[in-house]
């Protein structure tokens, strides 16, 4: 059976097809976010002095820590691609495997702090700032999950030395959830 | 990987304790509760962020113009709908509509008086039939 090209190895646009591809899903989550993120802020406009007293009850220095272990693993993301562009796999997996971890630590600490709000009462019904605030950060974490899922296969390839380009392409992916973070830490966290 | 090998010559290190030293200004900035400084350092600065982490982690300075022109329009579609919603929510009134009443009351489910929540949507729309 003869090797045939398949999509992976083809390139469009002389961009490598899952750079591409990647590009292309970033973009339809800057209109799935943009558009949450202009609901929020005219919402917010609309009703601020009730919104204050709710936005008062988020912690800021929860969300602070959270930007710093995304920032981190955000550097150590593209460390990794650094790691793979040098043919260096093993390296490369290890900077992806710390990359979740930070995931994982943000997922951790964003479950405490729902934990706790959802006990003080503050749930996704209490007002429209909760609904936003669950909507937007829940959907952000959702993100968080699947780049730990899809970079912890790509680290798996990478650490056989195989498919290095992959890393880059998760990389671009993790450094978009952690700018959406960047824009939603103060949103949620410091504008109150 | 060779054609997007560009990430050697950059001190992503440096660029980490940049973003980290303006994760510090985002914060302390807004405990002066100055509406302008606060505006400033919280999102001024989320954009300074994010456009470092844009060019010096996503490579995005030297990716092809086609993908600075996609992401590009995804911005620009979010700022039309900012600026198409933005005139109903900011302004009370305009040409032959006026907000009503109600718009500004609450949005806690808890306070029964009729036009809570996303009710005064409607309201707003039929008010303003005009625009």
């Amino acid at each position: 059976m003869s090797a045939k090209p398949i999509a992976t190895t083809r390139s469009a646009m002389d961009i490598p097809t899952g750079r591409l591809a990647v590009w292309w899903l970033l973009v339809s989550e800057i209109v799935i976010f943009g558009g949450l993120l202009v609901a929020y802020i005219l919402n917010r406009q609309a009703h601020s002095a009730e919104w204050s007293a709710q936005a008062a009850v988020t912690d800021w220095r929860i969300g602070a820590f959270n930007t710093f272990v995304l920032l981190t693993s955000s550097l150590s993301a593209v460390m990794a691609h650094q790691a793979a562009e040098k043919g260096d796999g093993k390296k490369a997996a290890r900077l992806l495997y710390l990359t979740c971890l930070g995931g994982l630590v943000f997922l951790i600490v964003k479950s405490f702090e729902w934990t706790t709000e959802i006990s003080h009462g503050y749930t996704i019904m209490s007002h429209t700032f909760w609904s936003y605030y669950y909507t937007l950060a829940g959907l952000h974490a959702f993100h968080v999950i699947a780049g730990m899922l899809v970079m912890l296969w790509v680290a798996g390839t990478a650490s056989r030395n195989q498919e290095l380009h992959r890393v880059e392409n998760v990389g671009i992916y993790w450094h978009f959830v952690d700018i959406v973070w960047i824009f939603l830490f103060p949103l949620l966290y410091i504008a109150k | 990987m060779s054609e997007h090998a560009h990430g050697h010559h950059r001190n992503y290190l440096r660029i980490y304790f940049i973003l980290l030293g303006l994760l510090v200004v985002s914060i302390v900035g807004p405990m002066a509760e100055i509406r302008i400084v606060t505006l400033i350092t919280a999102f001024g600065v989320a954009i300074v962020k994010a456009y470092m982490v844009a060019k010096n982690f996503m490579h995005l300075d030297v990716e092809k113009p086609i993908i600075q022109w996609l992401l590009g329009i995804g911005l620009v579609l979010m700022l039309i709908l900012f600026g198409g919603l933005a005139p109903d929510v900011m302004k009370d009134k305009g040409h032959r509509w006026e907000k009503d009443a109600r718009f500004h009351q609450s949005t806690d489910p808890g306070h029964h008086d009729g036009a809570a929540g996303h009710g005064e949507k409607s309201d707003h729309g039929t008010s303003g039939s005009g625009h």
